[in-house]
């Protein structure tokens, strides 16, 4: 009752409220409402009258009639497809997760232990390729990979091979692509990590007997455990939903589910269908990141 | 401190409360500060101090209280409408400003006359003398300057109320001592009313007119310097201010001008009487400067305490000897198992006299050095 | 493993790195020059393609619309995410907080794909019931916004974490009343933070495809949407030019910007050693 009455004063207006509403309105515009969209769309069927999305609720003759599909999801749930393309996802995400750590956590190391004079430029040269836009780079992996790519002409050259390699559009040339692409996302938040870190733990470790190789392992890794954690996270979430290199690089074979939804939604034109995809993909995705969340926040409350 | 002034209480701090989620950061204090006088806050961290400077600011409303400033309640006016400024732990210098535009800054929030501003800037930076200095960024200043600056950025506006958190926190020992007078030779200059908050002894009985002892909210004690250091009125006031021994006992004699407290170490002859009862479990403190050690027991002239002996005189072992040059710390291990500590001036440069470790030695001080504490 | 080893282990695994960061930017570059079409076989020295690229109106086209849609979303990302990135710091407690925090950084969680559809879904349904927005530049800046936003605030969040509180309380203390302590203080200060927002929101709106691909409509390619058709296709060597010349801006702004950032950073060294020394 106090809020009913406080709103109807000006007083409601504080200055706090204004600027928290400035960004929740838009969120609320921008987000919430396109995701209850897609929600009520995922319950209808396709309507061939030209009406892409069909009609949940009509009114007729005064009575208000409701029709809520929920074949979509049944499909879903029982066609292997869906499943299969998600997992898929996971799969190359975290495979290229994994390699982008391997090949970057070094890369990393050894830029952080480099002499401070260099270190500017080194970062520097990861900085460039960062900046590029992400559609040449993997554009030009086609150049690379292709029957008659450099690589291909390079290797019948030297007479290494007499055919050329069928290396595009496989799950070979998609890592590939994936892996390129992220590498400087995984080096960046390992870097600023691993300089930060005080030399003199190594320094302690070896006081106290421990290889260089001990010391790398018992406190270079652990201590850097947040930047890893924040690298892989900025790899991998974003390599799921990826569109662009499985559509460029990969094949057949690389089905995800970036690709199964711009299928779905624009070659299909099946949108209800592609909506009810969406949501579950949404749950999917937000239901751990909340957890994820809560869990954080109760770490915090406590510490 | 050397100004004599009527008292005047200027700033009223009654029955104030802050809760934070059920805990009581600052549990009923009542307080008058005086016009023109230092006060410090004094404990260590958690007792409250920087909750009740904050509330005085502006940056925390109290739960329950009242903080009157010259007659006007403050409590529910925002921090820049208030007649107070502070200077930070860190001084907070505006890195983006140099030191011109710093002090200048509180001062054209007040829109005043640009001329105006100019000549009070000007004012302040002689006053901190850091005249040269004003075009400068704070960077580029060292630890010393920046304090200068922020002090002066504070005083720029002419407060009604100065607030110091932790003055001389961050600088070193040597800059510190000389730093004290001057701070508390530009504070009594301008004349203004001084809260200061330090968990630094040294600092608050070397600066401020009146000191408040705070430990878990509340006010234990508060006066001049002296007075909380020689009339300690409990035990936690008694050990937080320099050292101090403590003997635990009952009273045994109890009368108008002399009481004898009973201990375990021996029997104590106080030259004063103390509101209390017979049997009272109480503790006798003794500071250590005013403790006397020699090998040999001390005669009867140097035991008398009004004509009776065997009194406020016990023995032991030197344990550990501590030597920092002006004076030598001693502590002996007593007889009872107790351990006391005793100091000695190194008032000449060879002392024939001096202690060595596992020495026997007599310890005695006379019964008016002595307070009888009852909590 | 001894230091020498590990030395030469170290600079072998960079180069090996570097060469593997470079080779294809340096492949489009050198083929941007390629006086052949289609292999990818070098067959003289020709630069023909940047030539054809003058004349080339989708490629110039898209250009100009992507380069207006960058800065409109720059500029936006930037104040929305700023908003976003005070209110999350300052304001602990506020009734619906956690839903806003969840919506400000879900964009970077989900999939474009799926950004760009429900979007899309919710713009066609505004259509249908209000006769606009026509899908064009405004859409594809709306997506852009949604997305620069999460970054921006995840940019300004950090540094505001950083900054000392200290300085707002001294701010208010002098007679600052809240928004003058925003202006006066907060942003000069947050300064740094809002330039990377801003080139990120930027790079990232002049790159993007897939949310482009969603909201843009007949008449309104980006230069990405165009690149991509033309990728799917095959290779097209007017793409090469465009990537080499995007390549030389890239590269001319991150030397500036580093000289600039390590001049500046030496040059306040020198003022603090100084100021120690008295």
């Amino acid at each position: 009752m106090n809020f009913l009455k406080n709103l109807l004063t000006l007083r409601w207006i504080t200055g706090r409220r204004v600027v928290i509403a400035v960004p929740f309105l838009w969120l609320t515009f921008a987000f919430l409402v396109p995701f209850l969209i897609v929600l009520r769309i995922s319950f209808t069927e396709a309507d061939n009258g030209g009406n892409p999305f069909g009609t949940l609720m009509t009114l007729v003759d005064g009575v208000v009639t409701l029709k809520v599909k929920i074949a979509n999801y049944l499909f879903i749930a029982e066609d292997e497809l869906y499943a299969l393309t998600y997992l898929n996802s996971l799969k190359f995400a975290a495979i290229t997760a994994a390699l982008c750590l391997v090949i970057g956590y070094p890369f990393a190391y050894f830029m952080a232990r480099a002499k401070p004079t260099v270190r500017p430029v080194l970062l520097m040269l990861v900085m460039m390729p960062f900046w590029t836009s992400f559609l040449l780079r993997i554009y030009a992996w086609k150049g690379i990979l292709a029957n008659h790519g450099i690589l291909n002409n390079f290797l019948i050259s030297i007479g290494a091979i007499g055919e050329p390699l069928h290396l595009m559009n496989t799950q070979f040339s998609l890592i590939v692509g994936m892996v390129y692409a992220y590498l400087p996302f995984m080096i960046l938040p390992l870097y600023a990590n691993l300089v930060k870190m005080d030399v003199r733990f190594l320094e302690a470790a070896a006081d106290l007997g421990a290889t260089p190789l001990q010391a790398f392992w018992r406190i270079t890794v652990p201590l850097s455990k947040s930047g890893i954690i924040a690298g892989t996270m900025l790899v991998f979430i974003p390599a799921v939903g990826e569109y662009v290199i499985p559509e460029l690089l990969g094949g057949p074979e690389t089905l995800m589910i970036g690709r199964q939804l711009w299928d779905e939604f624009f070659t299909n034109n099946d949108w209800p269908l592609a909506s009810s995809v969406t949501v579950v993909v949404i749950l999917l995705i937000l239901v751990p990141m909340a957890i994820f969340n809560k869990y954080k926040a109760d770490q915090e409350a406590r510490s | 401190m050397t100004i004599e002034r009527a008292a005047e209480p200027f700033l009223l701090i009654r029955n104030l409360i802050k809760e934070f989620d059920g805990v009581r950061a600052v549990n009923d204090v009542s307080v008058a500060i005086n016009k023109g006088e230092i006060f410090a806050l004094l404990g260590s961290s958690g007792c409250g101090k920087s909750t009740l400077l904050r509330m005085l600011a502006g940056f925390e409303t109290p739960t329950h209280g009242t903080i009157t400033l010259g007659g006007k309640d403050i409590v529910g006016v925002p921090p820049y409408q208030r007649p107070i400024n502070m200077m930070f732990q860190s001084y907070a210098l505006f890195p983006h400003l140099s030191v011109w535009d710093n002090i200048a800054f509180g001062l054209r929030r007040d829109g005043l006359p640009k001329d105006e501003i100019a000549a009070r800037v000007e004012q302040m930076l002689s006053l901190v003398q850091l005249g040269a200095y004003g075009k400068r960024k704070p960077h580029q200043l060292s630890g010393g300057q920046q304090q200068r600056v922020a002090l002066a950025r504070s005083l720029a506006k002419r407060p009604q109320l100065l607030l110091l958190d932790e003055p001389l926190g961050a600088l070193d020992k040597k800059l510190r001592e000389r730093t004290q007078m001057e701070l508390v030779g530009i504070i009594e200059e301008v004349g203004v009313t001084c809260v200061m908050v330090t968990h630094d002894q040294d600092e608050a009985m070397s600066m401020a007119t009146r000191i408040a002892v705070m430990s878990e909210g509340r006010i234990l004690q508060f006066g001049a310097p002296g007075e909380i250091y020689e009339t300690p009125n409990c035990r936690f006031v008694a050990d937080f201010i320099g050292s101090v021994n403590l003997f635990n006992g009952s009273v045994s004699v109890d009368e108008p001008d002399h009481v004898i407290i009973d201990t375990p170490e021996g029997r104590h002859y106080v030259t004063h009487g103390i509101t209390g009862t017979m049997g009272m479990p109480v503790s006798v403190a003794v500071r250590p400067e005013k403790i006397a050690l020699q090998a040999e027991a001390p005669t009867l002239e140097q035991r008398a305490v009004a004509g009776e002996h065997g009194y406020n005189c016990v023995q032991g072992v030197v344990a550990g000897i501590a030597y920092f040059g002006n004076e030598t710390s001693y502590h002996v291990q007593l007889d009872g198992g107790m351990v006391l500590k005793a100091t000695r001036t190194n008032a000449a440069r060879h002392d024939d006299s001096a202690l060595k470790r596992d020495q026997r030695v007599f310890a005695w001080w006379d019964g008016a050095d002595v307070v009888v504490l009852t909590r | 493993m001894s230091n020498f080893v590990q030395r030469w282990f170290g600079r072998g695994w960079l180069s090996l790195g570097y060469l593997f960061l470079y080779l294809p930017i340096v492949v489009l570059v050198v083929f941007s020059f390629n006086s052949s079409r289609q292999d990818m076989v070098w067959s003289g020295f020709s630069t023909q393609w940047y030539a054809e690229l003058m004349n080339d109106s989708e490629i110039i086209g898209g250009f100009g619309l992507s380069l207006r849609i960058a800065l409109l979303t720059a500029f936006a990302s930037v104040v929305l995410g700023t908003f976003a990135a005070f209110v999350l710091n300052r304001y602990q407690r506020f009734s619906g907080r956690t839903l806003f925090a969840g919506m400000v950084s879900a964009p970077l969680v989900m999939p474009e794909v799926i950004i760009g559809l429900s979007l899309l879904l919710m713009l066609v349904s505004v259509q249908k019931l209000f006769g606009f927005p026509e899908r064009g530049l405004v859409t594809i800046w709306l997506g852009h916004t949604l997305l620069g936003m999460a970054y921006a605030a995840v940019v300004v969040q950090s540094r505001l974490q950083e900054m000392n509180k200290s300085l707002e309380e001294a701010a208010m203390d002098l007679g600052c009343k809240p928004y003058q302590v925003f202006f006066l203080v907060t942003l000069p200060n947050i300064k740094q933070a809002l330039g990377s927002a801003w080139l990120l929101t930027f790079t990232l709106s002049l790159d993007d495809v897939v949310l482009s691909a969603f909201l843009s409509g007949p008449g309104s390619s980006t230069m990405p949407i165009v690149i991509f058709s033309r990728a799917r296709l095959g290779l097209d060597p007017r793409v090469n030019a465009v990537a080499a010349l995007t390549i030389l801006v890239v590269s001319i702004g991150v030397i500036a910007s580093s000289l600039y950032i390590a001049r500046t950073e030496r040059l306040r060294q020198k003022q603090v050693a100084a100021a120690a020394k008295g």
